[in-house]
Protein backbone atom coordinates (compact mmCIF):
# COMPACT_ATOMS: atom_id res chain seq x y z
CA UNK A 1 0.00 0.00 0.00
CA UNK A 2 1.32 3.38 -1.02
CA UNK A 3 0.24 4.77 2.47
CA UNK A 4 2.16 2.56 5.31
CA UNK A 5 -0.28 1.18 8.21
CA UNK A 6 3.14 1.84 10.05
CA UNK A 7 3.15 4.85 9.85
CA UNK A 8 1.99 7.42 12.08
CA UNK A 9 -1.55 8.71 12.24
CA UNK A 10 -1.97 12.42 10.51
CA UNK A 11 -4.63 14.58 11.70
CA UNK A 12 -5.35 16.91 9.37
CA UNK A 13 -6.87 19.50 11.57
CA UNK A 14 -6.62 22.87 8.91
CA UNK A 15 -8.54 21.30 6.21
CA UNK A 16 -11.80 19.18 6.10
CA UNK A 17 -14.28 17.13 5.68
CA UNK A 18 -13.05 16.15 2.21
CA UNK A 19 -15.43 16.86 -1.00
CA UNK A 20 -16.57 13.92 -2.65
CA UNK A 21 -13.76 14.70 -5.18
CA UNK A 22 -11.30 15.16 -2.78
CA UNK A 23 -12.53 11.37 -1.37
CA UNK A 24 -12.28 10.04 -4.68
CA UNK A 25 -8.71 11.22 -4.71
CA UNK A 26 -7.37 10.21 -1.29
CA UNK A 27 -8.60 6.53 -2.61
CA UNK A 28 -6.85 7.21 -5.90
CA UNK A 29 -3.65 8.00 -4.14
CA UNK A 30 -3.85 4.43 -2.15
CA UNK A 31 -4.28 2.32 -5.00
CA UNK A 32 -0.87 0.99 -6.17
CA UNK A 33 0.99 1.78 -9.30
CA UNK A 34 -0.16 -1.57 -11.64
CA UNK A 35 -3.27 -2.66 -9.76
CA UNK A 36 -6.20 -4.78 -11.48
CA UNK A 37 -8.91 -2.41 -9.77
CA UNK A 38 -13.02 -2.64 -10.08
CA UNK A 39 -14.76 0.48 -9.03
CA UNK A 40 -18.04 -0.20 -8.10
CA UNK A 41 -21.11 2.02 -9.42
CA UNK A 42 -21.96 5.26 -8.01
CA UNK A 43 -19.28 7.05 -6.15
CA UNK A 44 -16.42 4.79 -6.47
CA UNK A 45 -16.89 5.65 -10.36
CA UNK A 46 -15.23 9.07 -9.45
CA UNK A 47 -12.20 7.11 -8.66
CA UNK A 48 -11.12 6.52 -11.58
CA UNK A 49 -10.53 10.68 -13.02
CA UNK A 50 -7.91 10.92 -9.95
CA UNK A 51 -5.75 7.82 -11.43
CA UNK A 52 -2.67 8.95 -12.99
CA UNK A 53 -2.29 7.84 -16.29
CA UNK A 54 1.14 6.80 -16.23
CA UNK A 55 0.43 4.47 -12.84
CA UNK A 56 -0.73 1.81 -15.34
CA UNK A 57 -3.67 0.90 -13.05
CA UNK A 58 -6.26 -1.68 -14.95
CA UNK A 59 -9.97 -1.26 -14.28
CA UNK A 60 -11.46 -4.43 -14.26
CA UNK A 61 -15.51 -4.36 -15.19
CA UNK A 62 -17.67 -6.92 -13.94
CA UNK A 63 -19.51 -7.24 -17.27
CA UNK A 64 -16.70 -8.46 -19.28
CA UNK A 65 -13.81 -6.07 -19.76
CA UNK A 66 -9.92 -5.28 -18.69
CA UNK A 67 -8.80 -2.42 -19.81
CA UNK A 68 -11.57 -0.34 -19.33
CA UNK A 69 -11.61 3.51 -21.15
CA UNK A 70 -13.36 6.49 -19.60
CA UNK A 71 -16.44 7.50 -20.19
CA UNK A 72 -17.98 7.57 -23.93
CA UNK A 73 -19.55 11.08 -25.42
CA UNK A 74 -20.84 12.01 -28.81
CA UNK A 75 -19.94 9.86 -31.59
CA UNK A 76 -17.57 7.34 -29.09
CA UNK A 77 -21.31 5.88 -27.40
CA UNK A 78 -21.55 2.20 -28.29
CA UNK A 79 -24.58 0.16 -26.84
CA UNK A 80 -22.79 -3.17 -26.99
CA UNK A 81 -19.81 -1.09 -24.79
CA UNK A 82 -20.95 -0.10 -21.31
CA UNK A 83 -19.50 -0.66 -17.64
CA UNK A 84 -21.55 -2.29 -14.76
CA UNK A 85 -23.30 0.77 -14.23
CA UNK A 86 -24.47 0.28 -17.77
CA UNK A 87 -22.69 3.56 -18.91
CA UNK A 88 -21.11 3.89 -22.13
CA UNK A 89 -17.14 3.51 -21.95
CA UNK A 90 -14.59 3.52 -24.60
CA UNK A 91 -12.17 0.90 -25.39
CA UNK A 92 -8.38 2.41 -25.45
CA UNK A 93 -6.01 0.31 -26.86
CA UNK A 94 -4.52 -3.21 -24.61
CA UNK A 95 -8.61 -3.77 -23.38
CA UNK A 96 -9.91 -7.46 -23.32
CA UNK A 97 -13.38 -8.82 -23.26
CA UNK A 98 -14.54 -11.54 -22.09
CA UNK A 99 -17.75 -13.51 -20.58
CA UNK A 100 -19.72 -13.22 -16.99
CA UNK A 101 -17.94 -16.61 -15.71
CA UNK A 102 -14.58 -15.71 -16.28
CA UNK A 103 -15.37 -12.24 -15.28
CA UNK A 104 -16.36 -13.52 -11.65
CA UNK A 105 -13.03 -16.14 -12.20
CA UNK A 106 -11.07 -13.30 -11.93
CA UNK A 107 -12.88 -11.51 -9.12
CA UNK A 108 -13.06 -14.54 -6.83
CA UNK A 109 -9.60 -16.46 -7.84
CA UNK A 110 -8.53 -13.57 -5.96
CA UNK A 111 -6.72 -11.93 -9.67
CA UNK A 112 -8.28 -8.17 -8.81
CA UNK A 113 -5.92 -6.40 -6.33
CA UNK A 114 -8.31 -3.55 -5.35
CA UNK A 115 -11.84 -3.23 -5.48
CA UNK A 116 -13.35 0.27 -4.52
CA UNK A 117 -17.43 -0.49 -3.45
CA UNK A 118 -20.23 2.24 -1.75
CA UNK A 119 -21.98 0.80 1.73
CA UNK A 120 -24.39 1.34 4.13
CA UNK A 121 -22.05 0.22 7.41
CA UNK A 122 -18.97 -1.76 7.89
CA UNK A 123 -18.36 -3.24 11.29
CA UNK A 124 -15.04 -2.55 13.22
CA UNK A 125 -14.25 -6.28 11.92
CA UNK A 126 -14.85 -5.08 8.36
CA UNK A 127 -17.96 -6.47 7.98
CA UNK A 128 -19.83 -5.13 4.84
CA UNK A 129 -23.78 -4.21 4.19
CA UNK A 130 -24.37 -2.61 0.83
CA UNK A 131 -26.69 -4.56 -0.88
CA UNK A 132 -29.95 -4.50 0.63
CA UNK A 133 -31.52 -2.10 3.27
CA UNK A 134 -33.85 -4.78 4.54
CA UNK A 135 -37.03 -3.04 4.57
CA UNK A 136 -39.57 -5.47 4.17
CA UNK A 137 -41.06 -3.44 1.01
CA UNK A 138 -37.59 -3.14 -0.42
CA UNK A 139 -37.07 -5.33 -3.56
CA UNK A 140 -33.13 -6.99 -3.04
CA UNK A 141 -30.91 -6.59 -5.97
CA UNK A 142 -27.15 -7.69 -5.18
CA UNK A 143 -25.65 -7.57 -8.09
CA UNK A 144 -21.66 -8.40 -8.48
CA UNK A 145 -21.70 -6.82 -4.77
CA UNK A 146 -21.07 -10.08 -2.93
CA UNK A 147 -18.43 -11.38 -5.26
CA UNK A 148 -16.50 -8.34 -5.31
CA UNK A 149 -16.13 -7.96 -1.50
CA UNK A 150 -15.12 -11.87 -1.33
CA UNK A 151 -12.91 -11.90 -4.37
CA UNK A 152 -10.53 -8.51 -4.23
CA UNK A 153 -7.43 -8.55 -2.51
CA UNK A 154 -8.38 -5.29 -0.94
CA UNK A 155 -11.73 -4.09 -0.58
CA UNK A 156 -11.53 -0.66 -0.14
CA UNK A 157 -15.32 1.26 1.27
CA UNK A 158 -16.12 4.78 0.28
CA UNK A 159 -19.16 6.44 2.47
CA UNK A 160 -19.96 8.67 4.70
CA UNK A 161 -18.84 8.63 8.01
CA UNK A 162 -22.55 9.75 9.37
CA UNK A 163 -25.81 8.79 7.77
CA UNK A 164 -28.79 11.37 6.57
CA UNK A 165 -30.04 10.76 10.31
CA UNK A 166 -26.98 11.32 11.94
CA UNK A 167 -26.42 7.77 13.04
CA UNK A 168 -22.43 6.23 12.59
CA UNK A 169 -22.05 3.98 9.23
CA UNK A 170 -18.95 2.39 10.80
CA UNK A 171 -20.60 0.08 13.71
CA UNK A 172 -19.38 -2.51 16.39
CA UNK A 173 -22.07 -5.04 14.55
CA UNK A 174 -23.74 -4.60 11.35
CA UNK A 175 -27.86 -4.01 11.84
CA UNK A 176 -28.29 -3.99 7.99
CA UNK A 177 -27.97 -7.67 6.00
CA UNK A 178 -24.58 -8.43 5.44
CA UNK A 179 -22.65 -8.23 1.63
CA UNK A 180 -20.01 -10.48 2.77
CA UNK A 181 -17.86 -10.77 6.13
CA UNK A 182 -14.53 -9.28 7.36
CA UNK A 183 -13.63 -8.57 4.29
CA UNK A 184 -13.40 -4.44 4.02
CA UNK A 185 -9.67 -3.88 4.55
CA UNK A 186 -9.90 0.54 4.58
CA UNK A 187 -13.16 3.02 5.03
CA UNK A 188 -12.46 5.66 3.31
CA UNK A 189 -15.14 8.74 4.39
CA UNK A 190 -15.20 12.57 4.39
CA UNK A 191 -13.43 13.33 7.81
CA UNK A 192 -11.31 10.13 8.50
CA UNK A 193 -9.58 6.56 7.07
CA UNK A 194 -10.13 3.84 8.73
CA UNK A 195 -7.96 0.37 8.29
CA UNK A 196 -10.27 -2.17 9.69
CA UNK A 197 -8.09 -5.41 8.23
CA UNK A 198 -6.73 -5.79 11.65
CA UNK A 199 -8.11 -6.99 15.04
CA UNK A 200 -8.57 -3.07 16.01
CA UNK A 201 -10.19 -0.06 14.29
CA UNK A 202 -7.09 2.11 13.38
CA UNK A 203 -7.13 5.50 12.28
CA UNK A 204 -5.05 6.51 9.42
CA UNK A 205 -5.43 10.06 9.03
CA UNK A 206 -8.30 12.38 9.69
CA UNK A 207 -9.49 15.67 7.98
CA UNK A 208 -10.91 18.65 9.96
CA UNK A 209 -11.36 16.64 13.08
CA UNK A 210 -9.47 14.97 15.33
CA UNK A 211 -8.83 11.43 16.47
CA UNK A 212 -10.15 12.18 19.79
CA UNK A 213 -13.64 13.84 17.92
CA UNK A 214 -14.02 11.43 16.59
CA UNK A 215 -13.58 8.47 19.38
CA UNK A 216 -16.36 10.08 21.09
CA UNK A 217 -18.78 10.24 18.42
CA UNK A 218 -18.35 6.59 17.38
CA UNK A 219 -19.01 3.08 19.40
CA UNK A 220 -16.10 1.45 17.91
CA UNK A 221 -13.16 1.72 20.06
CA UNK A 222 -10.59 3.74 17.58
CA UNK A 223 -6.81 3.85 17.74
CA UNK A 224 -3.40 5.29 16.22
CA UNK A 225 -1.32 4.23 13.61
CA UNK A 226 2.22 3.66 14.41
CA UNK B 1 -23.60 -31.19 -42.15
CA UNK B 2 -24.32 -28.88 -39.75
CA UNK B 3 -26.92 -29.68 -37.13
CA UNK B 4 -27.65 -25.58 -36.64
CA UNK B 5 -30.52 -24.42 -38.07
CA UNK B 6 -30.65 -21.33 -40.25
CA UNK B 7 -33.26 -18.99 -39.79
CA UNK B 8 -33.22 -15.88 -42.81
CA UNK B 9 -34.93 -14.58 -45.60
CA UNK B 10 -37.84 -13.48 -44.49
CA UNK B 11 -39.01 -10.51 -42.18
CA UNK B 12 -37.59 -10.55 -38.14
CA UNK B 13 -40.16 -11.49 -36.55
CA UNK B 14 -41.02 -14.77 -38.84
CA UNK B 15 -37.24 -15.87 -38.62
CA UNK B 16 -37.07 -15.84 -35.03
CA UNK B 17 -40.27 -17.37 -34.66
CA UNK B 18 -39.42 -19.86 -36.92
CA UNK B 19 -36.62 -20.47 -34.36
CA UNK B 20 -38.72 -20.31 -31.70
CA UNK B 21 -41.06 -23.07 -32.76
CA UNK B 22 -38.31 -25.07 -33.41
CA UNK B 23 -36.96 -24.37 -30.35
CA UNK B 24 -39.73 -26.61 -28.46
CA UNK B 25 -40.90 -24.27 -25.95
CA UNK B 26 -42.94 -24.67 -24.18
CA UNK B 27 -45.36 -23.53 -21.24
CA UNK B 28 -43.32 -24.10 -17.66
CA UNK B 29 -40.18 -24.07 -19.04
CA UNK B 30 -36.94 -22.68 -17.42
CA UNK B 31 -35.38 -19.88 -20.57
CA UNK B 32 -32.18 -18.68 -20.08
CA UNK B 33 -32.12 -14.55 -21.45
CA UNK B 34 -28.86 -12.95 -22.28
CA UNK B 35 -27.60 -9.84 -22.02
CA UNK B 36 -26.88 -7.58 -18.90
CA UNK B 37 -29.08 -4.51 -19.63
CA UNK B 38 -29.89 -3.84 -23.23
CA UNK B 39 -26.00 -5.18 -24.30
CA UNK B 40 -26.37 -8.25 -25.49
CA UNK B 41 -30.33 -8.99 -24.79
CA UNK B 42 -31.89 -10.81 -27.71
CA UNK B 43 -35.13 -8.37 -27.87
CA UNK B 44 -36.03 -9.92 -31.29
CA UNK B 45 -35.79 -13.23 -29.67
CA UNK B 46 -38.15 -12.37 -26.91
CA UNK B 47 -40.22 -10.76 -28.95
CA UNK B 48 -40.74 -13.70 -30.78
CA UNK B 49 -41.23 -15.38 -27.43
CA UNK B 50 -44.29 -13.46 -26.36
CA UNK B 51 -46.33 -13.95 -29.68
CA UNK B 52 -45.50 -17.33 -29.37
CA UNK B 53 -47.55 -17.45 -26.08
CA UNK B 54 -45.76 -20.14 -23.71
CA UNK B 55 -46.48 -19.07 -20.01
CA UNK B 56 -45.59 -19.85 -16.64
CA UNK B 57 -41.52 -19.11 -17.49
CA UNK B 58 -38.99 -19.07 -15.29
CA UNK B 59 -36.57 -16.41 -16.56
CA UNK B 60 -32.90 -16.30 -15.65
CA UNK B 61 -31.02 -13.14 -16.51
CA UNK B 62 -28.80 -10.67 -14.79
CA UNK B 63 -31.33 -8.27 -15.13
CA UNK B 64 -35.08 -8.19 -14.55
CA UNK B 65 -36.18 -6.30 -17.75
CA UNK B 66 -35.39 -2.33 -18.51
CA UNK B 67 -37.87 -0.11 -20.29
CA UNK B 68 -40.69 -1.27 -21.91
CA UNK B 69 -39.34 -3.60 -24.31
CA UNK B 70 -37.24 -7.22 -24.06
CA UNK B 71 -37.66 -8.56 -20.80
CA UNK B 72 -39.53 -6.33 -19.28
CA UNK B 73 -42.45 -6.79 -22.18
CA UNK B 74 -42.14 -10.38 -21.58
CA UNK B 75 -42.87 -9.50 -18.05
CA UNK B 76 -45.72 -6.83 -18.59
CA UNK B 77 -47.28 -10.15 -21.28
CA UNK B 78 -47.85 -12.18 -17.46
CA UNK B 79 -45.62 -14.92 -19.58
CA UNK B 80 -43.34 -15.04 -15.96
CA UNK B 81 -43.86 -17.22 -12.88
CA UNK B 82 -40.48 -16.80 -11.76
CA UNK B 83 -37.21 -14.65 -12.43
CA UNK B 84 -33.62 -15.71 -11.40
CA UNK B 85 -31.29 -12.69 -11.33
CA UNK B 86 -29.15 -10.76 -9.75
CA UNK B 87 -30.00 -7.13 -9.69
CA UNK B 88 -33.96 -6.90 -10.44
CA UNK B 89 -33.96 -3.21 -9.14
CA UNK B 90 -32.89 -0.04 -11.51
CA UNK B 91 -34.00 2.75 -12.05
CA UNK B 92 -35.86 1.51 -15.68
CA UNK B 93 -37.31 -1.49 -13.89
CA UNK B 94 -41.05 -0.48 -13.12
CA UNK B 95 -42.56 -3.08 -15.01
CA UNK B 96 -40.51 -6.08 -12.86
CA UNK B 97 -41.33 -4.19 -9.78
CA UNK B 98 -44.90 -3.82 -9.64
CA UNK B 99 -45.43 -7.68 -10.52
CA UNK B 100 -43.18 -7.93 -7.66
CA UNK B 101 -44.95 -5.55 -5.38
CA UNK B 102 -48.34 -7.29 -6.41
CA UNK B 103 -46.77 -10.52 -5.74
CA UNK B 104 -47.70 -11.80 -9.73
CA UNK B 105 -44.09 -12.58 -9.97
CA UNK B 106 -41.34 -14.85 -7.97
CA UNK B 107 -37.84 -13.62 -7.27
CA UNK B 108 -34.82 -15.45 -6.52
CA UNK B 109 -32.12 -13.15 -6.27
CA UNK B 110 -28.49 -14.76 -6.90
CA UNK B 111 -24.72 -13.03 -6.59
CA UNK B 112 -23.75 -12.05 -10.22
CA UNK B 113 -20.71 -14.34 -10.35
CA UNK B 114 -22.33 -16.97 -8.90
CA UNK B 115 -25.37 -16.99 -11.11
CA UNK B 116 -22.63 -16.87 -13.94
CA UNK B 117 -20.58 -19.88 -12.16
CA UNK B 118 -24.23 -21.97 -11.98
CA UNK B 119 -24.76 -22.11 -15.60
CA UNK B 120 -21.31 -22.74 -15.88
CA UNK B 121 -21.31 -25.93 -14.50
CA UNK B 122 -24.40 -27.07 -15.97
CA UNK B 123 -22.82 -26.35 -18.93
CA UNK B 124 -19.95 -28.41 -17.86
CA UNK B 125 -21.93 -31.28 -16.62
CA UNK B 126 -20.37 -30.25 -12.41
CA UNK B 127 -23.93 -30.74 -10.32
CA UNK B 128 -22.69 -28.27 -7.75
CA UNK B 129 -19.81 -26.18 -6.36
CA UNK B 130 -18.28 -24.56 -2.97
CA UNK B 131 -17.99 -20.97 -3.40
CA UNK B 132 -17.13 -18.84 -1.28
CA UNK B 133 -19.34 -15.85 -2.44
CA UNK B 134 -22.45 -15.13 -0.64
CA UNK B 135 -20.98 -16.75 2.93
CA UNK B 136 -22.24 -15.51 6.23
CA UNK B 137 -25.07 -13.48 4.02
CA UNK B 138 -29.45 -13.63 3.42
CA UNK B 139 -28.71 -15.78 0.10
CA UNK B 140 -26.62 -18.29 1.68
CA UNK B 141 -29.13 -19.26 4.47
CA UNK B 142 -30.23 -23.10 4.14
CA UNK B 143 -27.64 -23.75 2.01
CA UNK B 144 -24.78 -26.47 3.13
CA UNK B 145 -21.46 -24.97 4.20
CA UNK B 146 -18.00 -26.62 4.45
CA UNK B 147 -14.82 -25.07 5.23
CA UNK B 148 -11.82 -25.81 2.85
CA UNK B 149 -8.50 -24.51 3.06
CA UNK B 150 -9.82 -22.63 6.28
CA UNK B 151 -12.69 -20.58 4.40
CA UNK B 152 -15.96 -21.26 4.64
CA UNK B 153 -18.02 -21.78 1.64
CA UNK B 154 -21.49 -22.70 0.27
CA UNK B 155 -22.56 -25.30 -1.87
CA UNK B 156 -24.17 -24.01 -5.31
CA UNK B 157 -26.32 -25.97 -7.59
CA UNK B 158 -25.44 -26.03 -11.42
CA UNK B 159 -28.41 -23.94 -13.13
CA UNK B 160 -29.71 -25.43 -16.60
CA UNK B 161 -32.29 -23.89 -18.83
CA UNK B 162 -34.54 -25.92 -21.24
CA UNK B 163 -33.47 -22.96 -23.46
CA UNK B 164 -31.41 -20.55 -24.20
CA UNK B 165 -32.24 -17.17 -26.07
CA UNK B 166 -28.65 -15.29 -26.66
CA UNK B 167 -27.66 -12.72 -29.18
CA UNK B 168 -24.13 -12.46 -30.71
CA UNK B 169 -22.18 -10.50 -32.95
CA UNK B 170 -21.81 -13.24 -36.20
CA UNK B 171 -22.28 -16.75 -36.79
CA UNK B 172 -20.57 -18.79 -39.22
CA UNK B 173 -22.33 -21.16 -41.81
CA UNK B 174 -21.60 -23.85 -39.50
CA UNK B 175 -23.01 -21.64 -36.03
CA UNK B 176 -19.69 -20.90 -34.49
CA UNK B 177 -20.46 -17.69 -32.78
CA UNK B 178 -18.48 -14.34 -32.12
CA UNK B 179 -19.82 -11.30 -30.35
CA UNK B 180 -19.57 -7.82 -29.82
CA UNK B 181 -17.35 -6.13 -26.83
CA UNK B 182 -19.47 -5.83 -23.77
CA UNK B 183 -22.28 -7.35 -25.60
CA UNK B 184 -21.08 -10.32 -24.72
CA UNK B 185 -21.74 -11.14 -20.72
CA UNK B 186 -23.53 -13.90 -20.31
CA UNK B 187 -24.05 -15.69 -24.35
CA UNK B 188 -21.24 -17.93 -24.42
CA UNK B 189 -22.25 -19.29 -20.86
CA UNK B 190 -25.84 -19.60 -21.45
CA UNK B 191 -25.32 -21.41 -24.90
CA UNK B 192 -23.63 -23.60 -22.94
CA UNK B 193 -25.89 -24.14 -19.86
CA UNK B 194 -29.31 -24.03 -22.23
CA UNK B 195 -30.54 -27.79 -23.44
CA UNK B 196 -31.90 -26.00 -26.48
CA UNK B 197 -29.83 -22.64 -27.83
CA UNK B 198 -31.12 -20.21 -30.01
CA UNK B 199 -29.09 -17.12 -31.63
CA UNK B 200 -30.03 -13.61 -33.03
CA UNK B 201 -26.82 -12.17 -34.76
CA UNK B 202 -26.31 -9.62 -36.67
CA UNK B 203 -25.20 -11.52 -39.70
CA UNK B 204 -24.14 -14.86 -40.96
CA UNK B 205 -20.42 -14.95 -42.64
CA UNK B 206 -19.26 -17.59 -45.11
CA UNK B 207 -18.02 -20.73 -43.18
CA UNK B 208 -14.12 -20.04 -43.35
CA UNK B 209 -14.42 -16.26 -42.69
CA UNK B 210 -14.35 -16.31 -39.14
CA UNK B 211 -11.16 -16.88 -37.83
CA UNK B 212 -10.91 -20.54 -35.50
CA UNK B 213 -8.69 -19.04 -32.97
CA UNK B 214 -11.32 -15.96 -32.70
CA UNK B 215 -14.63 -17.83 -32.03
CA UNK B 216 -15.94 -17.54 -28.91
CA UNK B 217 -19.06 -20.32 -28.61
CA UNK B 218 -18.19 -23.22 -30.63
CA UNK B 219 -20.62 -24.45 -33.07
CA UNK B 220 -21.94 -27.69 -30.45
CA UNK B 221 -23.73 -25.36 -28.50
CA UNK B 222 -25.62 -23.35 -30.98
CA UNK B 223 -29.13 -25.04 -32.44
CA UNK B 224 -31.00 -21.91 -34.40
CA UNK B 225 -29.50 -19.09 -35.40
CA UNK B 226 -31.80 -15.97 -36.47
CA UNK B 227 -29.69 -14.22 -39.25
CA UNK B 228 -31.26 -9.92 -38.62
CA UNK B 229 -29.06 -9.12 -41.79
CA UNK B 230 -31.07 -11.15 -44.20
CA UNK B 231 -34.18 -10.66 -43.07
CA UNK B 232 -36.30 -7.98 -43.83
CA UNK B 233 -37.73 -4.85 -41.95
CA UNK B 234 -37.24 -3.49 -38.96
CA UNK B 235 -34.85 -4.65 -36.32
CA UNK B 236 -34.35 -3.24 -33.06
CA UNK B 237 -31.46 -1.38 -32.13
CA UNK B 238 -30.94 -1.06 -28.22
CA UNK B 239 -31.28 1.95 -26.93
CA UNK B 240 -28.48 3.09 -23.93
CA UNK B 241 -29.71 5.46 -21.47
CA UNK B 242 -26.89 6.04 -18.62
CA UNK B 243 -28.37 4.93 -14.74
CA UNK B 244 -27.93 5.81 -11.36
CA UNK B 245 -28.16 2.36 -10.01
CA UNK B 246 -27.81 1.84 -6.20
CA UNK B 247 -24.05 2.73 -4.84
CA UNK B 248 -22.96 -1.22 -4.03
CA UNK B 249 -23.05 -3.33 -7.10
Amino acid sequence: MSTPSTRSTVEHLDRGPLSRDEMAAVVARDIPDGSFVNLGIGQPTSVAGHLRPEAGVVLHTENGMLGMGPEAHGDEVDPDLTNAGKVPVTEPPGAAYFHHADSFAMMRGGHLDVCVLGAFQVSASGDLANWHTGAPDAIPAVGGAMDLANGAKDVFVMMTLFAKDGSAKLVPTCTYPLTGVGCVSRVYTEVALFDVSGPEVVVLETWGTSVDDLAARLDVPLHRAG
Amino acid sequence: MSRTQFHSGVTAAEAADAALAASGITSGMTVLVGGFGMAGMPVDLIDALIRHGADELTVVSNNAGNGDTGLAALLAAGRVRKVVCSFPRQHDSWVFDGLYRAGKVELEVVPQGTLAERMRAAGAGIGAFFCPTGVGTLLAEGKETRVIDGRDHVLETALRGDVALIKAHRSDGVGNLVYRKTARNFGPVMATAGAVTVVQVDEVVPTGALDPEAVVTPRIYVDHVVDLSTTTGQTTAPTTAPTTEEPQA
